[in-house]
């Protein structure tokens, strides 16, 4: 499963991508939803490391148009503005598709839910 | 005692078969669940629900004891099978499949914590035929990377089977130089069967068992 809560993590790891390779791009993306059990204690801690923008893109990509431009003041009580960020950032499941960083166009391909992070010998960084 | 670690890469070693026969092992599973609960204890977590990583998450079983506890979690493997079977299970983190001495892409500061059971010693037996992928570069790749990734005050925890001294001086030896602080936990140290090895590491200078504030 890539739900947008880890997809807003996650940076390019390609040797020398080290700009402009966040966030990365969904392409073909198919989308399942999945309930699960809304925890605004969790949200509330979270919401500090969320890149804003790049989430909203990237749910606007996977079709959720359902998040503000710029977060309200009262993030960490209006239950409303929780209950969607709740369903964006772990409900939308991508199963199927790629993610292609913007820098380096490095292709991650996502199978059975599960994004190929692997990188060939000359895409890894020496030391 | 043949360890797996020296017979095939990890990918390879947990194939369809070892994956499902590892996975359904009753006693596998306890003692996972109980170094996994060891590993959670040590990790200190404030109060609350956390966002951890999950390192060579295999199957999905400490996973599971996270979810109990309310937490959320990314896993990461390189065995495709042991991810396959983490899905039928049903797990509720994210997987993925990611060769840990290559390093992570996480922004900094993504998780509040991370723990790994019996993945370290894997790390170590790389070919080392290419400069890229001696167990010096891999191990350097990852704790760098994963140092970067964890926010500040925070801890990683790693049950591993060290085959020898050397080898917790070079494990110790790359986290430090990361920049991480901490060191060895042995549970049992007089039990030949029960003794167990966790590496502590520390993001901002906290110090084991001390308040987050201390220095
Ligand atoms: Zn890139």
């Amino acid at each position: 499963m890539v739900r947008l809560i880890t997809h807003n993590l996650l940076a390019c790891h390609v040797k020398g991508c080290d700009s402009n390779n966040f966030p990365l791009t969904f392409s073909d993306a198919e989308v399942e939803i999945r309930e699960t059990e809304y925890n605004a204690e969790f949200l509330k801690g979270f919401f500090p490391k969320l890149e804003w923008k790049a989430l909203v893109d990237s749910a606007r990509q996977l079709g959720d148009v359902s998040l503000p431009e710029t977060p309200p003041i009262d993030y960490d009580s209006n239950e409303e503005f929780l209950r969607a960020l709740h369903h964006v950032l772990l409900e939308i499941h991508v199963q199927e598709g790629s993610m292609i960083c913007p820098n380096c166009k490095h292709v991650y391909r996502i199978q059975s839910g599960i994004p190929n992070m692997l990188l060939a010998e000359h895409e890894v960084a020496g030391r | 005692m043949s360890r797996p670690e020296f017979e095939a890469p990890p990918e390879i070693y947990y194939g369809d078969e070892e994956a499902k026969k590892y996975t359904s092992n009753t006693r596998n599973q306890e003692i996972q669940a109980q170094m996994t609960d060891r590993a959670l204890e040590l990790l200190s977590l404030p109060p609350g629900p956390a966002m951890l990583l999950d390192i060579g998450c295999g199957s999905g079983l400490s996973g599971e004891i996270l979810d109990e506890e309310g937490h959320v979690w990314v896993g990461v493997d390189i065995a495709p099978s042991m991810l396959e079977v983490a899905l039928e299970r049903e797990v509720e983190g994210d997987l993925f499949l990611q060769d840990i001495g290559q390093g992570f892409g996480f922004r900094p500061g993504s998780f509040d914590g991370a723990i790994s059971i019996s993945v370290l010693q894997w790390l170590c037996n790389a070919d080392t035929t290419s400069p890229t992928s001696s167990p010096y570069a891999r191990l350097t790749r990852f704790f760098t990377t994963l140092h970067a990734s964890l926010s500040n005050g925070s801890k990683a925890v790693f049950q591993f089977y060290p085959q020898n001294d050397d080898q917790i001086q070079l494990i110790m030896g790359v986290a430090l130089k990361a920049g991480f602080t901490g060191g060895l936990v042995v549970d049992y140290p007089n039990s030949k069967k029960a003794k167990k090895y966790f590496l502590c590491l520390f993001v901002g200078g906290s110090v084991p068992g001390k308040g987050r504030q201390q220095q």
